[in-house]
C-alpha cells in the first residue's frame, strides 16, 4: 500500500534523468524543433517567415518569440534557445561574454516611427531629432509646446499633457531610437546614453512593440516609438521626422532602402553598422538592420543545417513578404555578401 | 433612553456597513465575470480550440496549442506536487508533535506564501539553465512547487477529520502504522483530498508568472517534454498587452476558458465537500 | 522492538517526503543568493537605497521597485482591509444561514480568478475607468503630490485598485476562520449584558484581534508578490513618486518584465537580487503572520491555518 507514493517520484526523477540528460533532441518524430527568441522589431515578418516557411517545409517548425533583443542576446550567450535576433548589434563584451564566435546576419531594414495619440489633429505630426530628445528627455511636456508649433505650422495644437511611453523591455527598437537620438541632441547622449535598454527620465513603459503600441492607442495624449509595421497595421497615426538632409520624411520601405544606400556600398565584414540619421535627400534617419544571431559552431548539426537552409530561402524568396509588412528588403550586394558568411556556419 | 436609542443606531450603521461591503467585493466580481463572458463568448469558435496561431496581425487561428500546453503543464506539476505533498501531509497528521513537524509546518506556510514569480526565477536557475532549454518540464517543476504546500495542507487537516476511533480501531486490530494510514484513514479522507488536488491544480493552471521563463511559449503544437510548450496563461498575457483587435479578442476567449475552468473545479469542490458534510452528519 | 520497526521505516519515509519540502524552501533561498552574488558584492547596501536603474551603466539599485511594491500593497491593504473584515463579519456573525454558503462560494471565486484575468480586465475596462476619473479631477487636487501628474489611467491607482480587490477575499477567508474560533460563550455573554449587535462583536473582534492582524498580515504578503495584474496596469516605470496617478512599478514586475533580457551578468544578477530581497520580505510577513494566528489559536492549532 505505500508503494504508489515511493513508485510516483522514483519514475519522476527518472523521466526528468531521461528527458533533461538527453542532447535536446532535436529529432521529434523527424521533426526538426528550433527555438529562438530575441527582438520585437522584426517579429511580424519572422512570424510571417516561420508560418510560410513551415508550409514549405513541414518538417522544420521555428519557434520564434519576441522577448526583446537583450532578451534574445541574453538567451543566446546562456544557449537555451538555439538562435537569436537582435536590432542593435551585440557590443564588443557582449561578443566577448559568448562561449562561441556568433555570425550577425542582417534580414531585413526597417524604420522605427513616432507613434501619438492626439484626439482631434487635422494633419499628421512632423518631428525632429532634437524635438523627440527633448520630448522624451521630459523638457517638453505639453503638446501645444512651442518647440512642437514651430514644425507643424497652422495645426491646432492641444494643450494636454504629453504622456511619453517607452518600453520596459530591453529592446532593439529602443537602441535604433536612441542611437538616432544621441546622434543629433548632444544632451540626450550625456543624459541618456545608446543601449538596448537605457534609463528613461520621464514616461510610462510597455513591454514590446506591441506593448507600447497597445499602451498608445489605449492612452490619449501619449506619443510612443514603435516598429513602422506596428503603427500601420494598427493604424496608430505616426510623423514624419526630419533627415540629416533637412527633409521631412515619412517613413516606408523606400525611404528606408534609400537610407541604406552608403551603408551597402561600405558593408564591414561583421555586418554590424548603423544607419541612422544617413545622409541622404530621401533618407528616413531612423532605420535600422536587423540581425539574426547564429553561433559559428553550434552543437547541434541537424538543426543547424535546418537554420542554414531556412536563412538561404529568406534571403533570397522570402524578402518578396518585406513590403507588404512595412520592412524594406535588403540591398542584393548584401545579400551575396552574406550567403558567403552562411558559409562560415558548420552544418556537419 | 437616549442612549440606547443611540446604541441601536449604532449598531444598525454597523450591519448596514458590513452588508456594503459584501455588496462591494460582489460587484467587482459580477463586472469581470460579466466582461470575460460577453468579450469571451463574442470572440471564441470552433477554430479557437482546434487552431494554431497566425502570423502577427493576421486575423483567425487558435488556441489549441496552447490548451494542450496548459494540460500538459498541470498533469507535470502533479506529478511532481503530489507525492510530496501527500506524504508530507500524511506526515504532519500523523506526527503532529515535535520540532521537525513544526520546522515542516512552516516550510509549507512559507512555501505557500513564495510569489509565483520567485519560484519562477528558482525553477530557470535550476531547470532551464542546467539543460540550457526552455522546457514543458521546467514549466512543470515550478507549477508543482506552488502545489505541493496546497495539497500538504489540504491532506494535513482531512486526515485530522478522521475520526481518532476509525484509526484506533485499525491499530487495536494490529495493523501497522502504515497500514491504518493506507487502508483506513486516507481512504476515509479520500474524496476531500480530491477534492483538493483539484482546486490546486485549477489554482495552478490559472499562474502565468512562473512559466514566463520555464515553459517560455511555442507557436507550435508540441508535446515534447523537453521543448517549450505554449500555456493558456501566458498565450493571454502576449495577446493581452499587443495592440492587435483580434488577439485581443483571443485574448478574451482564453480567459473565458480559464474561468471555466476556475468556476467549474470550484463548483464541483463546493458539492463535492457539502456531500461529504452530510455524510459524516 | 519488531512491532515498531514497521513504523519507524514509514515515519522515515514519509519524513522524507517533508524533509524534501522544507529542502525546497532553503534550496530557493540557496539558489538565489548563489545567483545574485555579483549584484550583492558589487553594490552592498547600496542596493537597498540607490534608486539608480540603468542598465547602460551598470548602476543599479532596488529602492523604486520596493517602494512601488510597499506603496501598491498598503494603498490596496487600506482599501481592501475594511471590505475583507466586513465580508468576514457579515458571513459569521450576521448572515442567515442560507445565505451563507453561496456567499462563502463566491468570495472564494474571486480568490480563484486567474491573475492574468485580473489584467485582462484592468487593461481594458479598468484603467480606462481610472482615466475618467483622473480627468475630472478637479484641478486644485492635482497640485497636490498625492494627485500630480497626467491622467494616464495606468499607474499607481489602477493597481492599488486591482490588489485590492485580488486580496479581499484572502483575508476576508482568514479572517472568517479566525472568528470562527472565537468560543461562542463570548458571544452569549455580550448579549446577555445586553449588548447590541456591533457591541458583541466589538468584544468577538477584540478576542481575536491577534488573529485578525495576522489575517491582514497574510492579505500583505499577497500582495507584496502579486506580478501579472500589477504589471499589465502600474505602468513599470521605475520612480520613487507620491503621487497616486504616476507610473510606477514593482518588485515582481521587474523581474517579469526584464528577466529574460537581462543582457550581462549583473543585470541578471541585480534582478534576482530583487527576487532573493521579495523572498525574504514574503517569509518575514508570512512568519510574522502566522505566528500571530497561531498564538490566536492557542498554539499549532490548525482550525485558524489560511484556508485561500
Amino acid at each position: 500500500m505505500r508503494l504508489p507514493g515511493l513508485v510516483l517520484p522514483v519514475l519522476l526523477v527518472s523521466a526528468v534523468a531521461c528527458g533533461g540528460g538527453a542532447p535536446s533532441g532535436s529529432e521529434d518524430g523527424g521533426a526538426i524543433d528550433i527555438n529562438g527568441a530575441g527582438a520585437t522589431f522584426p517579429y511580424p515578418i519572422y512570424s510571417k517567415w516561420f508560418f510560410e516557411y513551415h508550409a514549405l517545409r513541414p518538417d522544420v517548425r521555428i519557434n520564434y518569440q519576441s522577448i526583446g533583443s537583450g532578451g534574445g542576446i541574453r538567451q543566446l550567450t546562456n544557449r537555451t534557445v538555439f538562435f537569436g535576433a537582435s536590432d542593435g548589434p551585440m557590443t564588443e563584451d557582449q561578443i566577448a561574454a559568448a562561449p562561441g564566435a556568433i555570425l550577425h546576419l542582417p534580414t531585413v531594414l526597417g524604420a522605427v516611427v513616432p507613434i501619438y495619440n492626439v484626439p482631434g489633429l487635422a494633419a499628421d505630426l512632423r518631428f525632429d531629432g532634437t524635438l523627440l530628445a527633448d520630448i522624451y528627455l521630459g523638457t517638453v511636456t505639453k503638446w501645444n509646446d512651442p518647440a512642437i508649433a514651430r514644425l507643424n505650422p497652422g495645426v491646432a495644437l492641444p494643450a494636454d499633457d504629453i504622456v511619453v511611453v517607452h518600453r520596459s523591455d530591453g529592446s532593439g527598437t529602443t537602441f535604433v531610437f536612441v542611437d538616432f537620438l544621441s546622434k543629433v541632441s548632444p544632451a540626450f547622449r550625456e543624459r541618456v546614453g545608446v543601449a538596448t535598454a537605457v534609463s528613461w527620465p520621464t514616461g510610462v513603459g510597455g513591454k514590446g512593440n506591441e506593448g507600447v503600441a497597445g499602451l498608445v492607442s489605449q492612452t490619449p495624449g501619449s506619443i510612443g516609438y514603435v516598429e513602422l509595421v506596428y503603427a500601420e497595421q494598427n493604424r496608430i497615426a505616426h510623423g514624419a521626422v526630419r533627415n540629416a538632409a533637412g527633409a521631412f520624411i515619412r517613413a516606408s520601405p523606400a525611404a528606408v532602402t534609400a537610407a541604406a544606400a552608403e551603408a551597402a556600398a561600405n558593408m564591414p565584414a561583421d555586418f554590424r553598422v548603423s544607419i541612422t540619421n544617413a545622409p541622404g535627400e530621401a533618407a528616413y534617419p531612423i532605420a535600422s538592420f536587423t540581425w539574426l544571431l547564429l553561433y559559428e559552431q553550434p552543437e547541434d548539426k541537424a538543426r543547424s543545417r535546418a537554420m542554414v537552409e531556412f536563412m538561404r530561402w529568406a534571403l533570397t524568396d522570402g524578402q518578396q513578404h518585406c513590403e507588404a509588412l512595412g520592412y524594406a528588403p535588403l540591398p542584393p550586394e548584401v545579400v551575396s555578401l552574406e550567403l558567403a558568411a552562411l558559409e562560415r556556419v558548420a552544418v556537419s | 433612553m437616549n442612549g440606547t436609542l443611540r446604541r441601536k443606531v449604532i449598531s444598525a450603521l454597523f450591519v448596514g456597513a458590513c452588508a456594503l461591503a459584501v455588496v462591494a467585493a460582489l460587484v467587482p466580481l459580477a463586472f469581470i465575470l460579466f466582461f470575460v463572458a460577453s468579450q469571451g463568448l463574442q470572440a471564441i469558435s470552433l477554430e479557437f480550440f482546434t487552431g494554431t496561431p497566425k502570423p502577427v496581425g493576421e486575423p483567425g487561428g487558435g488556441m489549441a496549442n496552447a490548451i494542450v500546453g496548459t494540460l500538459m503543464l498541470v498533469g507535470l506539476a502533479a506529478l511532481f506536487a503530489l507525492p510530496i505533498g501527500i506524504m508530507t501531509g500524511i506526515y504532519l497528521s500523523e506526527y503532529s508533535g515535535g520540532r521537525f513537524s513544526s520546522a515542516v509546518r512552516f516550510a509549507t506556510d512559507t512555501l505557500n506564501g513564495v510569489p509565483s514569480i520567485v519560484i519562477g526565477v528558482f525553477a530557470y536557475g535550476v531547470a532551464v539553465l542546467p539543460f540550457r532549454q526552455f522546457s514543458a518540464l521546467a514549466g512543470g517543476m515550478a507549477l508543482g512547487i506552488m502545489m505541493i504546500p496546497i495539497i500538504a495542507r489540504t491532506t494535513e487537516e482531512l486526515l485530522l477529520l478522521v475520526p481518532g476511533a476509525m484509526r484506533e480501531g485499525a491499530l487495536a486490530l494490529g495493523a501497522s502504522r502504515a497500514r491504518a494510514v493506507f487502508t483506513v484513514i486516507v481512504p476515509a479522507a479520500l474524496p476531500g483530498i480530491v477534492t483538493g488536488v483539484v482546486l490546486a491544480l485549477a489554482r495552478v493552471a490559472g499562474e502565468t508568472a512562473p512559466l514566463l521563463f520555464t515553459s517560455f511559449n511555442n507557436r507550435f503544437f508540441s508535446t515534447s517534454l523537453t521543448e517549450p510548450v505554449s500555456s493558456i496563461t501566458v498565450q493571454v498575457f502576449t495577446y493581452a498587452i499587443s495592440p492587435y483587435e483580434d488577439w485581443h479578442r483571443q485574448a478574451w476567449a482564453g480567459a473565458l476558458v480559464l474561468v471555466t475552468i476556475v468556476f467549474v473545479c470550484s463548483l464541483l469542490a463546493r458539492l463535492a465537500t457539502a456531500r461529504v458534510a452530510r455524510i459524516r452528519d | 522492538m519488531n512491532l515498531r520497526s514497521p513504523d519507524l521505516g514509514f515515519r522515515l519515509s514519509a519524513g522524507a517526503f517533508a524533509l524534501a519540502l522544507a529542502a525546497i524552501v532553503v534550496a530557493i533561498g540557496v539558489e538565489l543568493t548563489r545567483q545574485s552574488w555579483l549584484s550583492i558584492t558589487e553594490f552592498g547596501f547600496d542596493f537597498w537605497r540607490s534608486s539608480e536603474w540603468d542598465p547602460v551603466s551598470g548602476e543599479f539599485g532596488a529602492l523604486p521597485f520596493i517602494w512601488g511594491t510597499l506603496y501598491s500593497s498598503f494603498a490596496a491593504l487600506l482599501i481592501a482591509t475594511p471590505v475583507a473584515l466586513g465580508i468576514a463579519i457579515f458571513i459569521s456573525e450576521l448572515s442567515p444561514s442560507w445565505l451563507r454558503t453561496p456567499l462563502v462560494f463566491l468570495t472564494e471565486l474571486l480568490a480563484a480568478i486567474p491573475s492574468i484575468v485580473y489584467g485582462l480586465w484592468g487593461i481594458f475596462v479598468l484603467v480606462p475607468a481610472v482615466r475618467s476619473l483622473q480627468m475630472v479631477t478637479p484641478e486644485f487636487l492635482r497640485q497636490l503630490p498625492l494627485f500630480s501628474g497626467p491622467p494616464l489611467g495606468i499607474g499607481m491607482l489602477s493597481a492599488a485598485l486591482i490588489l485590492a480587490i485580488m486580496v479581499v477575499p484572502f483575508t476576508s477567508a482568514v479572517a472568517r476562520e479566525v472568528l470562527r474560533t472565537v468560543p461562542n460563550t463570548q458571544r452569549e455573554g455580550a448579549y446577555a449584558l445586553g449588548a447590541t449587535r456591533f457591541e458583541a462583536i466589538r468584544a468577538v473582534m477584540f478576542y481575536a484581534r491577534t488573529g485578525i492582524v495576522g489575517a491582514i498580515m497574510l492579505g500583505f504578503g499577497r500582495a507584496l508578490g502579486e506580478t501579472m495584474a500589477v504589471t499589465m496596469v502600474i505602468g513599470n516605470n521605475p520612480q520613487v513618486s507620491a503621487s497616486l496617478f504616476s507610473p510606477q512599478h514593482t518588485m515582481a514586475a521587474v523581474i517579469a518584465n526584464e528577466f529574460t533580457e537581462a543582457a550581462d551578468d549583473l543585470y541578471l544578477h541585480a534582478l534576482i537580487e530583487i527576487g532573493l530581497v521579495l523572498f525574504v520580505i514574503t517569509l518575514v510577513v508570512n512568519a510574522l503572520s502566522r505566528l500571530l494566528i497561531w498564538t490566536m489559536a492557542g498554539g499549532g492549532g490548525t482550525a485558524a491555518r489560511a484556508k485561500a
